[in-house]
């Protein structure tokens, strides 16, 4: 069902063929955590060197052909909750703190926001084992991307159920339970499912470990691009 | 593949109890020859799930069971587990729950990897799979992203490319349209393994298996001629 899938835009987005999407996902990650790095220790009296930050990202943006209103509202998800802090940090009598908390985290969603946009998600699982993040965490992160699409479908029928019954409606009370009664089936089908996925995993002679990933060679092209975003985020850290 | 007449499949006197104490099997005796292919009927909630899913150690209950001369019971170690589910492909019900990896090739090659072969050989054997169910152009896509026909396929590929001598399917035919029911017709016709299908639908079982078993409340009330069996329970849509 196409309309249960609308939330899977960023997956869409990371099978795209810009100059970024054929970047090495390991070149890319490395590329973040250094911006990411760089973004968290910038002084908050220097607003130059955000506004130079974004230009940064908008020409990482720019260059992955990404639609930039629709990664823009996607980035502002994250607003509501640094902007609580902004505002009381604003409320004690230090705006620039507040302005520089918020621009931290947009900067910081935006810019995971584009990786995650620009690579697909097995490439991005590869960079991570090859960056040696711990194997378990790998496969909750695996899991739950793969899952999202199924709890998502799940969600999706299960709405239209309640809607061809005249359920749901516009913020009514009544709406109200039954999108509450909606979560505790979700979470048993989806406790269901886990299961179902465990013995069929366990079918094909499942002991616990995930056959490694296959490395693809990284090539010059990578490590021009890492070298050209290494230096120019520490050039806007440092010399800005 | 193993001589045409030897019992590939050896069941006695198999009983299972539900943790919460419904008796879910009373005690069924099954042979499956080499090449052979039978069909399960039975209402809802007769036992025909739970007893393919003893076929490969899924499900552990008393009694004498053999599979290709490996002999399952509660004593069974981890490496005849293992070499019983290389031997028995289990495909489930609902292909959703079978595909977990994140592109369809690594998904065909996970069972294959569990058997201990390297990430190359794995991913050779999976592609041939691939190819023996028509869906090596799919080899890169994401499981999430195919139509319902084409899970099927890749869920069948899985457990084909570990090269079994018996494959199980359960439901097969669920939520496939009428020509993605004759496609898989087609495929199971080609494969020589011995199989054990376990429907509701009984054109698509009659159409492929000669042999059919019925399951009553636990136990095997007929075994015989697919039509006789069909015509003796009263089992087709036209039966008064």
């Amino acid at each position: 069902m196409a309309s249960a899938l609308r939330h899977a835009s960023v997956e869409r987005w990371s099978r795209g063929s810009s100059p970024l999407h054929r970047v090495d996902a390991r070149a890319k990650l490395i590329a973040l955590l250094v911006f990411l790095t760089a973004v968290a220790t910038t002084s908050k009296h220097a607003p130059w060197i955000y506004a130079a930050f974004f230009v940064l990202l908008g020409s990482a943006i720019f260059l992955a052909r990404l639609p930039v209103m629709a990664m823009l509202a996607r980035a502002a998800l994250v607003l509501p909750f640094s902007a609580v802090f902004a505002a009381m940090t604003w409320w004690a009598g230090d705006f620039p703190t507040a302005a520089v908390l918020v621009a931290k985290s947009f900067l910081s969603i935006l810019a995971a926001l584009t990786l995650a946009a620009s690579t697909p998600w097995v490439r991005l699982l590869d960079a991570l084992a090859f960056l040696r993040v711990p194997r378990p965490l790998l496969l909750v992160i695996q899991f739950l991307a793969r899952y999202l699409f199924v709890v998502g479908n799940q969600v999706a029928h299960m709405r239209l159920a309640a809607q061809a019954r005249g359920g749901i409606g516009k913020s009514s009370l009544s709406g109200f339970h039954a999108a509450a009664g909606a979560v505790g089936v979700l979470f048993a089908r989806s406790w269901e499912r886990a299961d179902g996925i465990y013995k069929a995993m366990l079918a094909r002679g499942f002991t616990g470990r995930f056959p490694a990933p296959q490395v693809a060679p990284f090539l010059a092209r990578d490590v021009a691009f890492l070298c050209a975003a290494v230096f120019v985020t520490v050039a806007v850290r440092f010399a800005l | 593949m193993k001589p045409e007449t030897e019992n590939v499949i050896d069941v006695r006197g198999l009983r299972y109890r539900y943790p919460d104490g419904t008796l879910a099997l009373d005690g069924i005796d099954f042979r499956l020859h080499a090449g052979e292919c039978a069909a399960v009927f039975g209402a809802n909630g007769s036992g025909k799930t739970t007893f393919v899913m003893h076929l490969n150690g899924l499900l552990r209950g008393e009694g004498s069971i053999e599979v290709c001369g490996l002999r399952i019971d509660g004593s069974a170690k981890a490496d005849t587990l293992a070499a019983v589910r290389a031997r028995v492909g289990l495909v489930f019900q609902n292909s959703e729950e079978q595909l977990f990896m994140p592109t369809v090739l690594a998904d065909v090659a996970f069972g294959v990897a569990n058997m201990g072969l390297s990430s190359e050989n794995a991913a050779r054997k999976a592609k041939e799979a691939l190819e023996q169910v028509g869906m090596a152009g799919a080899a890169e896509k994401a499981p999430y992203h195919l139509s319902a026909g084409e899970k099927r396929r890749v869920a069948i590929a899985g457990v084909l490319a570990m090269q079994p001598d018996i494959l199980v399917l359960d439901e097969p035919t669920t939520s496939l349209d009428p020509p993605g029911q004759r496609e898989l017709l087609q495929l199971l016709r080609r494969l020589p393994q011995a199989k054990i299908l376990v429907t509701h639908d009984v054109d698509f079982a009659a159409a492929l298996a000669a042999r059919a078993v019925f399951f009553e409340r636990g136990r095997i009330a007929g075994d015989g001629e697919i039509h006789s069996i069909i015509e003796q329970f009263h089992w087709s849509r036209g039966s008064e």
